[in-house]
């Protein structure tokens, strides 16, 4: 409940607005929080660009969810009818080209903005106590993010979708032990039919958004908690020597305003490049051409293409998955094995691992791409 | 319980007279079974000794075949040549007495194989729904009189269907496969030797394997293309005469067949005795048609019997007008309908337009057949209108798009204003 003297603050606030704060503060007790946001402050350094980065990804995520339910208001989940409908969506319906479009374009701009906000993250070791936990959801969001892009990449249910989800399910189906359950349950059979459409449909739609709403209330909840991280250089620095910015309204204005240059960047580019649809998916003809996934799985598409068929004793298409998880499962516990620097050093080896992955990533995609 | 010995005799007399008449009963029923099943049947089980020697002793007869269609049901080398397969010697089994005929001679086969072909009641156990006339047809086939003439290269039964692997004509390895007719009539007909003496042509095959009917049929496997039985016939295998070319391409072709036959033009073939659809497009080479085919151009067919200034000239010219008309308009807004489907605008409607015009193009090029202009103009006028709204709806959704794109043109300077002021609005507030 309110106290007296918060009370008497709202009572202070004059018109209307006022009036409604105290009538909700009386039932809700909101002036904790609204004192909290006061005060809430946010770290100015050279690295602070990258604070907004999480909330870019936030901005399109609920960008995905507007769109994603005008686009289900049309779409049908079925073999025969899913592509009609997208064309449906993209020549009849009043704007659906541009909601399309926009649904396509955020997508794959929120992949670029979680992987950037990830690597922002990763090198000014944001991760390491006490934010271990904030890292590791952050992963799954991300591992998230990706399963969204592959699971809706198949709904038009066009030719490139179609094949190209035919190639990563095999992928999948690789997988030592639970691999082919893990293919069957995808697919919903053991080939890739109308079944795998409308699972890929309930998981995109349903269960994905889901769980992901759930981790990013714990992940906010968390950033809230914790404030933000301070680089190691500013931690150091003495308080006088330390910059800080109210996060309302300064950081809120400021995220405000890359928000809207975002949702400009994606109107210009609905506009002026507006997401292909293809052709209707045909099962029985044979694959076409180029197939290729969505380009933030290009780089695991491509080494797998790369290793040879046979590494001494394994498969290598085995080995490749495996690794990718090795990987993986490294990359999301970094906060709990990370190196320390040897006395001397001149850069962290975590440092070193980033950079080779982005690298290696980049080299990947490009490689993927031209070949 | 003690019995009497007399009627414990009487018992046993009644127990051994009740199994004795079962017994009997039983051998009964399983007599009437077997004499219920198929002679086919029976044979198959029996050991077949025409098989069972001409095996061991390496004499099958060459391109001998199991999948045969006759030795499938059991009626083995014996329904053919008679004989006693069930006997295991020779002298009986190929003995006269077993009504063995032996191997046919070639004026003969037509008859031989006729024997159960022609025996409608006979043919009703293996294949109820095939033909019995095909030897009165053979008669009546070129094949057929030169046979009866004496002639011992025209062909025969087997010369087309094989002696002794023979399959079902829906066999893909059937010899009269329709993917096969071809090559099976092509290897006498197209052997400059041995056709020497019949004074035809032997070009047919390589002339129709570059066909439109060849293309579709050898290359494209379509069997829905004619072969040579289609317009020739199979067993009364006759080259088409003068009336009945038309006809026959026309069992395919039917409306062209039958705006030719109402129309002048196939009056006065039928006087002058000319080849109807021959005339214009040939026989075994019959290549896809074009609009040039028809006017007053090198290419026009027409121009072979009409010259400059007769009503024929006119009428050609004024036909093939019209159709390059439809045809330009057409491909111009095919063009359009790629151009709005490649900017991702809506083309369905086109689409449907399109579809109407290019009906109407294949009609108009179908009345060609009439001869009248007029009524090709009909048609093309009908098709060129689809086409012209196909144009107009695909330049509006061209339209469209431009007026989308300046309009959110418009939406982005708005919000580059609005980032803008917010820029400002901020620097004002933390300069404070």
């Amino acid at each position: 409940m309110a106290t007296r003297t918060d009370r008497q603050a709202g009572a202070a606030r004059a018109g209307a607005g006022g009036r409604l704060f105290g009538w909700l503060d009386d039932r809700f007790n909101i002036s904790p929080l609204i004192e909290f946001m006061r005060h809430k402050t946010v770290p100015v350094h050279r690295h602070t660009v990258w604070y907004y980065m999480g909330g870019v990804s936030l901005f399109l995520f609920l960008v995905q969810i507007a769109s994603g339910i005008l686009l289900v208001l049309y779409y049908k989940p079925d073999e025969a009818n899913a592509y009609e409908s997208v064309r449906f969506i993209t020549t009849k319906v009043s704007f659906g080209w541009l909601i399309r479009s926009v649904h396509s374009w955020s997508a794959n701009l929120m992949v670029f903005f979680v992987f950037v906000h990830m690597f922002s993250t990763f090198f000014t070791r944001a991760y390491k106590r006490p934010r271990e936990l904030t890292w590791v959801t952050g992963f799954l969001m991300l591992a998230m993010v990706m399963g969204f892009g592959f699971t809706g990449y198949l709904l038009p249910w066009n030719e490139l979708a179609f094949f190209a989800t035919k190639v990563g399910t095999d992928i999948a189906g690789v997988v030592p032990f639970i691999g082919n359950a893990v293919k069957v349950l995808l697919r919903g059979g053991d080939d890739v039919t109308g079944a795998t459409l409308t699972r890929f449909f309930a998981i995109h739609i349903a269960l994905l958004p889901a769980i992901f709403t759930a981790i990013l209330a714990v992940h906010l909840i968390f950033v809230q908690r914790q404030g933000m991280h301070e680089p190691d250089y500013v931690q150091k620095l003495p308080p006088e020597k330390k910059s800080l910015m109210p996060f309302f309204p300064n950081f809120l204005l400021r995220d405000t305003l890359l928000w809207l240059m975002v949702l400009n960047l994606l109107l210009a580019l609905a506009v002026f490049f507006p997401w292909e649809l293809g052709t209707k998916a045909d099962p029985f003809s044979s694959a076409p051409q180029g197939i290729r996934p969505e380009w933030y799985f290009m780089f695991m598409f491509q080494t797998l293409k790369l290793i040879p068929a046979h590494v001494l004793f394994m498969d290598g298409e085995v080995l490749g998955i495996m690794a990718f998880m090795v990987a993986g499962l490294a990359w999301m516990l970094v906060p709990f094995w990370e190196a320390k620097r040897r006395p001397g050093g001149r850069a962290r080896p975590i440092t070193i691992i980033g950079v080779l992955a982005i690298v290696y990533m980049l080299a990947m995609t490009i490689w993927g791409y031209l070949v | 319980m003690r019995t009497q010995p007399g009627c414990r005799v009487f018992m046993v007399s009644c127990l051994a007279v009740t199994m004795l008449a079962l017994s009997l009963a039983a051998r009964l029923a399983m007599a009437g079974d077997t004499q219920a099943e198929p002679d086919a049947s029976a044979a198959q089980e029996a050991v077949d000794n025409c098989v069972a020697c001409h095996t061991e002793n390496d004499m099958l007869p060459a391109g001998h075949l199991d999948a045969d269609v006759h030795m499938q049901p059991g009626l083995s080398c014996a329904g053919c040549h008679g004989g006693d397969p069930t006997s295991d010697d020779q002298e009986i089994a190929m003995s006269k007495a077993k009504g063995f005929r032996g191997v046919p001679e070639r004026r003969d086969i037509p008859a031989f194989c006729a024997r159960c072909h022609s025996d409608i009641e006979f043919m009703r156990r293996y294949q109820p729904r095939i033909q019995t006339d095909q030897l009165s047809q053979y008669l009546t086939s070129v094949h057929g009189h030169k046979l009866a003439q004496g002639d011992q290269k025209v062909a025969e039964c087997a010369s087309c269907h094989t002696s002794h692997a023979i399959l079902p004509a829906s066999d893909t390895r059937s010899s009269v496969h329709a993917l096969n007719v071809p090559g099976t009539c092509g290897k006498c007909h197209g052997d400059a030797d041995y056709m020497a003496s019949y004074g035809i042509p032997t070009d047919q095959f390589d002339k129709f394997k570059m066909s439109v009917h060849g293309v579709a049929l050898l290359e494209n496997q379509d069997t829905g293309a004619p072969a040579c039985n289609d317009c020739h016939g199979n067993h009364g295998a006759t080259p088409p005469g003068t009336t009945s070319i038309g006809q026959v391409c026309g069992h395919c072709h039917v409306n062209n067949m039958q705006y030719f036959s109402d129309s002048r033009m196939g009056h006065a073939f039928t006087e002058r005795g000319f080849h109807g659809c021959e005339e214009c497009h040939g026989n075994h080479d019959i290549h896809k048609t074009s609009d040039q085919m028809v006017g007053t151009g090198d290419k026009a067919v027409c121009m072979k019997c009409h010259k400059a200034g007769d009503k024929g000239y006119v009428s050609a010219g004024q036909i093939y007008e019209h159709l390059t008309g439809l045809a330009s308009v057409y491909a111009q807004a095919e063009n359009a309908k790629q151009e709005v489907e490649r900017i991702g605008m809506d083309d369905v409607e086109i689409g449907f337009l399109l579809q109407e015009s290019h009906q109407s193009l294949i009609q108009a090029r179908t009345l060609v057949h009439t001869f009248d202009p007029d009524r090709v103009k009909e048609k093309t006028d009908e098709g060129t209108g689809k086409a012209r709204s196909a144009l107009e709806a695909a330049a509006a959704q061209v339209k469209d798009f431009h007026v989308r794109r300046r309009g959110f043109g418009m939406a982005t300077l708005f919000t580059t204003v609005l980032v803008l002021a917010l820029f400002l609005w901020i620097r004002q507030m933390e300069a404070k």
